[in-house]
């Protein structure tokens, strides 16, 4: 049984595909835009880097989106920066839809919070090593609370439903940076690029059982 | 809080790092790989390569580098020298590279920014910005090891490539590298304060102080080193206690 790797043509799949094979064991790993193998695969990875009306406009155009939401309705999924976001209703970056899985909207850091306690100016995006406070989930096994992870983004998730925060991040502003629902589980940060943190996250996502 | 970062560099020519290491329980010190893989260990936030290949023939080498370094190191890994249009890019990014980073070819062609960034995105882009100071407070742009004054002033340029739609400056003072008398200090606070995109302050870098004075003083967000690293006088974990200790956050 396989784990797939959605790939919808929007950047660089590499580094999610090696940190992925590395923890996998014995499982195969596949990088792939065929809705067929999505929808074969045991778990799905659904990533995500650039702009998300890019990444929305590939994922139609491949024809996707019907098997992104049957995997996120029924196997375990895990989503990663723009494929956190694209999970949520409509984004203020490029005024896009999305595909509505969450109730809630994608928005830029506020320009007018971007300070820090120093009094210089926090930049966008938000690049770097940040910690990560944590909701009790079986995918922050063996993961303190407060470890830091790779993140690059200039625009967070807001879910209405404060069920569904299942991690939180503080630049300027405190902001939502993971959430979770049944089968799913969605991070703004890059677990692939989070060194030893980063791969015990995908590792407990690959003997995840929800 | 967001951390501030370490970022060891290494020089890489013809698939062997330049200067060596003496690190003496590797049992390669020429290898890239094990060397990035090593300053993982240490905690480095990041690793940058600069290809100083200068036949065009071996230039290939750096990608089977890597490739390799991709599948063992997993922080994120910026590839620069050598970069001259958007397909050398893709190429780099396609072998595990996650930023690539720009030079002589942004001075030459900025449209080459405009149009990698695009492709791209932002933050996989960063410029390198090699800079001289001309008078007090002035710094011009330099290309070819600090021997040609473009006759761009550094700060305005940064804008510019920020415009242009880099994510990230690389900011070398060609003044201060390999003296190990510290940043540019003046230089970096003057380029960080002028963009909005994160800084990483290069040249010059002797102690450990000198790191957290290019952080605490000149504002960066993050601080790239070479020799002290390379030869063993710090690990990069005695780095980041160190600045620490200065009251400076970082990832331990």
């Amino acid at each position: 049984m396989a784990i797939a790797v959605i790939d919808y043509g929007m950047g660089n799949l590499r580094s999610v595909y090696q940190a992925l094979a590395h923890v996998a064991g014995d499982k195969e790993v596949l990088v792939t835009s065929d809705p067929a193998v999505v929808q074969k695969a045991e778990r799905v990875v659904f990533p995500g880097q650039g702009a998300m009306p890019d990444c929305m406009a590939e994922l139609e155009a491949r024809g996707l989106r019907p098997a992104v939401l049957e995997a996120a309705a029924n196997k375990p999924f895990l989503g990663i920066c723009i494929g956190l976001q694209m999970l949520f209703e409509h984004s203020e970056e490029g005024n896009v839809p999305g595909l509505g899985v969450f109730k809630g909207n994608v928005q830029r850091f506020p320009e007018a919070r971007m300070v820090a306690a120093d009094g210089s100016r926090l930049k966008v995006p938000h690049m770097g090593w940040n910690q990560v406070w944590q909701k009790p989930h079986p995918l922050w096994d063996g993961i303190a609370d407060g470890a830091r992870f790779y993140f690059v983004h200039s625009y967070c998730v807001q879910p209405e439903d404060e069920s569904l925060v299942t991690g939180s991040c503080e630049y300027g502003v405190p902001f939502t940076c993971a959430v979770g629902r049944a089968n799913i589980f969605a991070v703004q940060c890059h677990p692939e690029k989070s060194a030893r943190d980063g791969l015990r996250l995908l590792q407990n996502f690959v003997s995840w059982q929800p | 809080m967001l951390a501030k970062r370490i970022i060891p560099c290494l020089d890489v020519t013809a698939g062997r790092v330049v200067k060596g290491t003496n690190f003496v329980d590797l049992r390669d010190a020429g290898d890239p790989v094990e060397i990035a893989r090593r300053y993982d260990e240490q905690g480095a936030d990041e690793v940058t390569f600069l290809d100083i290949t200068a036949s065009s023939d071996q230039r290939d080498l750096i990608l089977h580098i890597i490739e390799d370094c991709a599948r063992q190191v997993f922080i994120p890994l910026t590839v620069g020298g050598g970069v001259r249009k958007v397909e050398d890019v893709r190429r780099l990014l396609n072998a595990g590279a996650d930023k690539v980073s720009i030079n002589t070819a942004a001075v030459n062609n900025p449209d080459l920014v405009a149009e990698a960034s695009a492709k791209v995105g932002s933050q996989c882009i960063v410029v390198a910005i090699d800079a001289k100071q001309v008078a007090p407070g002035k710094w011009h742009v330099f290309t070819h090891g600090g021997r040609n004054d473009v006759g761009l002033d550094a700060v305005e340029w940064a804008k510019k490539v920020e415009s242009l739609g880099a994510g990230e400056i690389l900011l070398t003072s060609m003044d201060r590298d390999g003296t190990k008398n510290g940043f540019d200090l003046a230089l970096t606070r003057a380029v960080a304060d002028a963009v909005g995109i994160p800084v990483i302050a290069s040249g010059g870098v002797g102690n450990l102080d000198h790191l957290a004075d290019g952080v605490s003083q000149g504002r960066a967000d993050a601080v790239l080193a070479a020799s002290i690293f390379h030869f063993g006088e710090y690990t990069v974990r005695q780095a980041k206690e160190h600045m620490a200790a200065r009251g400076i956050e970082v990832r331990l």
